[in-house]
């Protein structure tokens, strides 16, 4: 399971800033994104319309979310599938592990799933004896690696190719140690050839689910690798994880949705595999599990309906937030804390984990808005993000400090007398401090700011109200 | 143009009167050139945007009332700050839920006549060119709340073209925050000095010997890195230079 | 149980009960008459603007098309195509009697076995059940004559697709598969598997640099039969497929 480092998140940002090779990564992924989203987008005159469309299918969604839940179970069972309805990450944990013991699985193969992260299905799997194999590429070495992912689509963006390199050597010791990696090739197909064998020995394939649909009772994958396919076709049983608010009502809902998540996430237009599961093998199939299990999550979703933070619900985790925020582009996923990072991260993750625990990541944003232009569902990011900060303000949990500068602040803002008298002096004794200079490289009680930059002085001559009200006394 | 001379209130923005009040005269220069009547309210103070990101709406509700007040009776109120204006023009509106609609139907009300500054000279008293001149490479910086919330982006770059001996630079992502986000430059510095040390590399990087901005908060943050970093860029509010007024004070962060 | 705490959390944040007999009817309307939204105009264009605009995309997601006049000329260009790539003459096929009715006695050294994929195959020829111009996605259905397996495991896949098949936007192929299937267990249209397939597999997690041939296919290269003279109607081929389907009835030869 992801360890919720969330609280030390000024910590965890010092350190990722102050590491070379995450910089290395970071300094070349971000403005591949930005490109290859604005290209694809570019692409589809239609896309700002189609912005729309995602947010109303999805509100449409959500103002009747039991119903189409109800519905979709239905259809999972009419086409022979299973549903497992469970509140907490304990009660799916423990219904996957139920369903790995009756298929006897020993190993269990894993499409990406971000819901799989959040539950700790690997954790949970591997200390009732199973082996849980991730086979998303990005997902594999952080496995080998034992580290969480960095990014809910790219999880090992943070890594270099010499990283690679290094565990491939470290974790695949039956292969010659000194066998030459000439190209990134030589990286993938080593990983290929290593996880075909444990595709094929795979009792049971866990995928994640990117929409569900009420209609047919499909679960919906979308990948590039073909890895969540495998996972799904290959072994007997077939268990999809999925949230509640994944549901969507029909293909053309889907359909809209699809349009959009691809080119907001990897600025293709289509993704390689965007598969729909129904239920269990047919009669004369030749391939496909024989049990479909559908594990149903809600784990702190439904107590999000009819609050301020429901629209967090349309989020289809494409991860162009995160994709286009400068902080994530400073720190890279890792220093969030926890399984969700960037901006969504910062308004999902207190929902889940508690404001109290990470209570800095709505703060830790310039409030730019880029996220919100980038998103595909329209989610207003900034918004969600102060409103945390509202209610951090109304439990007492904003720092003691800035509550009582900020109530000092605001006595004197309240006062405009009082506010121009003490501005005037402030300023008047800056001005003295800085007479000559131009600029502080430091001064008391600006630490946070001349740290990295110089502090300009203040303009020569006093406040503008006082140099205006002196101007018009004297007639001018 | 419009007819008659509107009555125009200038808020001056906190920033403005404390750190460069140069802007605020340059802002008077440029509205009466486009025929306004200005008026600097007295009561003025803060929009209450600090209070606002910070999570304490009560404070933010307290003095968007008395802005309200103040600057209600007129036909506009411009600021020249892409943040402030837009904390008046797009979050105001919001402060007051049902429980208070007298406020909330003011609030609506100021919030349809407020305008940045530059936007409000080319898209309400539609400016064409100004009477400037300024011998120098510059790069313009949009300022975020001005880009996203205002859709502030040809306005201040159309004018810069008319500025006689000016050659305009655009930066790579420039679309991209400086770092600053008000008081997030202080609680979070490591990560607001590595946005902002970006930002001044594409600066650098344009060939630029000026930087101007919409928006005091980027413009002082922005100024502080150059500093820092011992480049030689002039960095000033576009107000200045649009007023033909950057005789009137060394650029930000500059000794007289 | 925890699905009526579900349900019942739902509601409360909704601020309501069950939904009315009258509401529900209407969502469950809704759902019954699938309203379609914005459709590209990329792809609402004349038919052979459609078919070269498939070609365009999966082209530009770096699969191949090779167009050939009817079925006769499929064991040709697979043999071609494997020399070309220099890949041993051996596929494995698919059972889709429109695949199994090619005479392929002209090319007696190409060995072909006809059933699902399995470790070690190469190659493999699939047939595709429509294309969608709009992005140059092939629609996969599984069934007993088209395995999803054939999509997987070989590193090379081959696929037969009708420019007949092909259609505009993602839209006209759910409506088709609305109108021509039946899927045996669920009495709906919706098979087991459908796989949306858009050039071949690949990765960019490794320093976000593109490699194709992830865990699917390295290459994907479509046979497209131009028999656009003849409207599209499900072939009897297929028809005589989707029998073979149902509950009670033989399985087709080669399953």
């Amino acid at each position: 399971m992801v360890h919720l480092t969330s609280p030390a998140f000024k910590e965890n940002a010092a350190r990722a800033l102050a590491d070379p090779g995450l910089q290395k990564a970071l300094a070349r992924t971000k403005p591949q994104f930005h490109g290859k989203r604005a290209k694809a987008v570019a692409g589809l005159p239609e896309f700002e319309q189609l912005r729309n469309i995602g947010r109303d299918i999805k509100n449409h969604t959500l103002a009747n979310l039991d119903h189409y839940l109800e519905v979709y179970a239905a259809n999972v069972e009419k086409a022979g599938g299973v549903v497992h309805w469970c509140s907490t990450a304990d009660e799916a944990r423990a219904v996957v592990l139920e369903i790995c013991r009756q298929a006897g699985a020993k190993t269990v193969t894993k499409g990406k799933s971000m819901i799989s992260e959040e539950l700790g299905i690997n954790d949970h799997l591997e200390a009732h004896g199973i082996t849980p194999v991730e086979t998303d590429l990005g997902e594999y070495i952080l496995q080998l690696r034992k580290e969480p992912p960095s990014h809910i689509i790219g999880p090992a963006f943070h890594l270099n190719r010499e990283d690679w390199e290094q565990s491939f050597r470290e974790s695949h010791t039956d292969l010659d140690p000194k066998r030459v990696f000439t190209e990134r090739r030589d990286i993938l197909t080593e990983a290929r050839t290593k996880l075909r064998s444990r595709f094929l020995a795979a009792d049971v394939g866990i995928t994640g689910a990117n929409f569900l649909i009420a209609e047919t009772g499909s679960s919906v994958i979308v990948t590039n690798e073909g890895n969540g396919d495998l996972t799904q076709t290959l072994p007997k049983v077939h268990i999809a994880l999925a949230s509640i608010e994944k549901v969507v009502p029909t293909l053309e809902d889907a359909t809209s949705l699809l349009r959009l998540l691809a080119r907001s996430a990897t600025g293709q237009d289509f993704s390689v595999y965007t598969t729909f599961s129904t239920g269990i093998r047919r009669q004369g199939d030749l391939d496909g599990p024989e049990q479909y299990h559908v594990v149903l999550i809600d784990n702190g979703r439904s107590n999000m309906i009819g609050t301020d933070f429901q629209e967090m619900l349309r989020c289809i985790r494409c991860a162009a937030c995160m994709n286009h925020c400068p902080v994530y582009g400073a720190t890279g996923g890792h220093a969030y804390g926890w399984v969700y990072p960037g901006p969504m991260g910062s308004v999902l993750t207190p929902t889940l984990v508690g404001v109290d625990k990470a209570g800095h990541l709505p703060n830790a944003s310039t409030f730019c808005g880029r996220c919100e232009s980038v998103c595909p569902v329209k989610i207003p990011l900034p918004k969600l993000m102060r409103h945390w900060r509202e209610r951090e303000f109304e439990r007492h949990l904003t720092p003691g400090t800035i509550r009582t500068n900020l109530r000092l602040w605001a006595w004197f803002a309240k006062r405009p007398a009082a506010y121009r008298a003490v501005t005037r002096m402030g300023i008047g004794a800056l001005g003295l401090l800085g007479r000559g200079k131009g600029a502080f490289k430091w001064l008391p009680f600006a630490e946070g700011w001349t740290r990295g930059r110089d502090l300009p002085a203040p303009e020569p001559g006093g406040t503008f109200m006082a140099r205006y009200a002196k101007a018009r006394r004297q007639g001018r | 143009m419009l007819q008659t001379r509107p009555r125009v209130a200038l808020f001056v923005t906190c920033l403005v009167d404390l750190y460069r009040p140069t802007v605020g005269f340059a802002a008077i220069k440029l509205l009466e050139a486009a025929g306004c009547q200005v008026e600097v309210p007295e009561a003025q103070t803060c929009c209450g945007q600090p209070a606002y990101n910070s999570g304490d709406r009560t404070t933010a509700r307290d003095l968007a009332r008395n802005v309200i007040d103040t600057f209600l009776p007129y036909d506009y109120t411009v600021v020249p700050s892409g943040s402030c204006g837009g904390q008046i023009s797009h979050h105001y509106p919001g402060l007051f839920d049902d429980s208070d609609p007298h406020y909330r139907g003011r609030a609506e009300a100021l919030a349809a006549k407020t305008h940045e500054l530059v936007s409000f000279l080319t898209d309400v008293m539609g400016m064409q060119e100004v009477a400037a001149r300024y011998d120098g490479v510059v790069a313009y910086h949009d300022s975020c709340s001005g880009l996203r919330e205002l859709g502030i982006r040809e306005q201040p770059r159309k004018l810069l073209g008319s500025v006689q001996g000016l050659t305009l630079k655009e930066l790579v992502d420039r679309d991209v925050c400086c770092g600053f986000g008000g008081t997030f430059c202080v609680k979070y510095p490591d990560i607001s000095v590595r946005m902002v040390s970006d930002k001044a590399k594409d600066v650098v990087e344009t060939g630029a010997d000026t930087l101007l901005a919409g928006d005091m908060g980027c413009l002082l943050n922005m100024a502080g890195r150059l500093k820092r970093e011992g480049a030689p860029v002039k960095v000033r509010h576009v107000a200045e230079v649009l007023a033909d007024m950057t005789q009137d004070a060394a650029p930000i962060g500059e000794p007289k | 149980m925890s699905k009526d705490a579900i349900l019942g959390a739902i509601r409360r944040g909704l601020k309501r009960g069950p939904l009315p007999a009258d509401q529900a009817a209407m969502l469950n309307g809704r759902i019954a008459s699938h309203p379609r939204h914005l459709i590209p105009a990329r792809s609402r264009i004349p038919r052979a603007e459609q078919i070269a605009l498939f070609i365009k995309n999966v082209e530009k997601e770096f699969g191949t098309v090779q167009r050939i006049p009817d079925l006769a000329g499929v064991p040709e260009a697979v043999t071609d195509y494997l020399a070309a790539q220099n890949l041993p003459a051996r596929i494995v096929m698919a059972p889709h009697p429109e695949l199994e009715s090619i005479d392929w006695t002209a090319r007696p050294l190409l060995a072909r076995e006809t059933r699902r994929a399995q470790e070690g195959d190469l190659v493999s020829l699939q047939h595709a059940w429509a294309g969608v111009a709009e992005t140059g996605t092939l629609f996969f259905p599984s069934d007993p004559v088209r395995p999803a397996t054939l999509n997987l495991l070989p590193e090379t896949e081959i696929v037969l697709l009708r420019a007949s098949a092909i259609v505009g936007a993602y839209e006209e192929a759910w409506d088709r598969l609305r109108a021509e299937r039946k899927d045996p267990m669920t009495g709906g249209w919706m098979p087991r598997n459908l796989m949306l397939v858009t050039g071949p597999s690949r990765s960019a997690d490794i320093e976000q640099t593109l490699e194709l041939g992830a865990h699917g296919p390295r290459r994907l290269h479509i046979l497209l039969v131009e028999d656009e003279a003849a409207p599209r109607e499900m072939s009897r081929a297929e028809a005589r497929a989707q029998a073979t389907a149902q509950p009670g009835t033989p399985a087709a030869p080669g399953d």
